[in-house]
């Protein structure tokens, strides 16, 4: 059975702005608006707006909630200060990734936990199968993706456009917050919550609101000069900044080591998947992703073979057409002898091999303000 | 629309045909074609001198998404290539009935034509795959 695309609050203004929509993860979302070209560079230059409701929002509070995500996340719920957010894994007892996740410390008790949209039902049948076995009847999950909007609003020109239009409670301008803080205000009377986040490589805000105000939100920084942005856009940011994406970079059968991101991997305490990831860290690994550039424009897309001498060594799991860097990118897996920056490989472009340098990850890092002028 | 001076493939590919007696064609791809690709960043298409058969692979056509296929809708062989189109493959966007062709070519016999779609029969074709 085909089960019917869900759609978020927004569906109805994507129509009216042109979206081309597609099904992405069990969602319709927008793929595009005017030009995937064009919406990359408003992301890098000036400011744009995605919507990203059909990620998940999980409320996770009780007496237990950081015992009990410090124990199913890679990263650390209890040395997290409550106005503070982090990236990192959900692991299997194999070490394999089941999601990444960004997560945000609400209070003492209480937690934000946001899933990617496809992967949402595994990690709460994941989370319950944890809570009924280690922390019964202390941890309490509310799921309120379909009654909350999650929007993006991402570039050198976010804070400011934000600024414009709302303030934090206590009157502060957004742009105080630091990147992965969050914080409560209001827009035009209506509550929004906002973390200094993103998945663009680019300074910018995550925001949440209640589904009834997202079309309000979304329609004021649309007025502030942010253009809307699909998921072509974001594929191709993210790509850019060597952010991985689920499915691709990671899966349940790929560990963060593997994927080159021990960095969101606590080095000591007790959570699911800890010896595998522990024992590959000093044992080291058998392939490693790496960075790939060519020259020109024909990209290698997923799955396409990775290639030294002609003898297969791994496989592209994300590729494209850069259009910052205006050269041909990828991510992949290889041997680990084929990992070192400066190798040249060859990735298998429909039978062309196409000679591929390995190069250090990210490919875009955003250029560092300059501090102002006294 | 689409223009009633040139015919069509399902593949969404044109030909017109410039010059009956020296059998002399331009060859293309549609606006519904670049409408569906988006933004095009790269094309791979035979040389000068290549030999195109009728509804057969000719080249590529990347999109910042994905990879397609395109299709010779005529028998024939390459005269030149677009030369605009190595630095500027967007032109396949903006303007594909004209500035956006790919090919010339001369084509073997323009009794092919008759197996392609008229500009009406294409309007038809693409109006009923939404």
């Amino acid at each position: 059975m085909t089960l019917p695309s869900l759609r978020t609050a927004l569906y109805s203004t994507h129509l009216a702005l042109g979206a081309r929509m597609v099904p992405f993860g069990g969602w319709d979302m927008p793929v595009q608006y005017s030009s995937i070209l064009a919406e990359v560079k408003a992301v890098r230059t000036a400011v744009g707006l995605f919507d990203v409701s059909h990620m998940g929002r999980l409320y996770i509070s009780g007496p237990r909630a950081t015992q009990f995500l410090d124990w199913v996340l890679t990263g650390s719920a209890s040395s997290l200060r409550a106005g503070r957010a982090r990236y990192c894994f959900i692991c299997n007892e194999r070490g394999g990734v089941i999601d990444d996740t960004i997560f945000y410390r609400l209070a003492e008790d209480q937690y934000l936990l946001v899933p990617n949209a496809g992967n949402r039902p595994a990690v709460l049948a994941w989370f319950q199968d944890w809570i009924g076995r280690r922390f019964p009847g202390g941890v309490t999950i509310q799921d309120r993706t379909q009654s909350t909007g999650l929007l993006a609003l991402q570039g050198p020109g976010a804070a400011q456009a934000l600024d414009q239009v709302c303030r934090l409670d206590g009157g502060d301008a957004p742009s105080t917050l630091r990147a992965f803080a969050w914080g409560r205000g209001k827009l035009a009377g209506k509550a929004v919550f906002m973390g200094r986040t993103g998945y663009t490589g680019e300074d910018g805000f995550e925001l949440v609101t209640e589904a009834a105000d997202a079309e309000f939100l979304w329609r004021t920084l649309q007025d502030q000069g942010a253009l809307p942005c699909g998921l072509g856009a974001r594929d191709v940011l993210r790509l850019e900044a060597g952010l991985p994406l689920h499915s691709h970079e990671i899966d349940p059968e790929t560990t963060p080591i593997q994927a080159g991101l021990e960095r969101f991997v606590r080095p000591e305490g007790e959570f699911a998947g800890a010896p595998v990831l522990r024992r590959q860290q000093s044992e080291g690994v058998a392939r490693k992703l790496v960075g790939l550039t060519l020259p020109g424009r024909s990209a290698p897309r997923a799955g396409y073979p990775i290639l030294e001498g002609g003898q297969p060594v791994g496989a592209v799991t994300s590729g494209s057409y850069s259009p910052t860097l205006d050269t041909s990118i990828a991510m992949g897996y290889v041997l680990v002898r084929c990992a070192t920056p400066g190798q040249t490989l060859e990735v298998d472009i429909r039978g062309r091999a196409a000679a591929a340098q390995v190069v250090p990850l990210p490919f875009y890092t955003r250029p560092r303000r300059r501090p102002e002028p006294a | 629309m689409n223009p009633d001076d040139r015919k069509y493939t399902k593949e969404h590919e044109w030909v017109k045909l410039e010059n009956a007696r020296t059998g002399l064609a331009l060859v293309g791809i549609t606006h519904y074609a670049q409408d569906q690709l988006g933004d095009i960043v790269y094309f791979d298409l035979p040389k000068p001198g290549a030999s195109l058969k009728q509804l057969q692979k000719m080249g590529e056509v990347e999109s910042v998404k994905a990879v397609s296929d395109l299709f010779s809708p005529v028998t024939g062989q390459v005269v030149e290539t677009n030369p605009e189109l190595g630095s500027h493959p967007e032109l396949a966007n903006h303007d594909p009935f004209n500035a956006g062709w790919l090919l010339r070519v001369t084509i073997a016999g323009a009794g092919e034509l008759q197996k392609l779609m008229s500009a009406a029969e294409y309007d038809a074709f693409i109006g009923g795959l939404h």
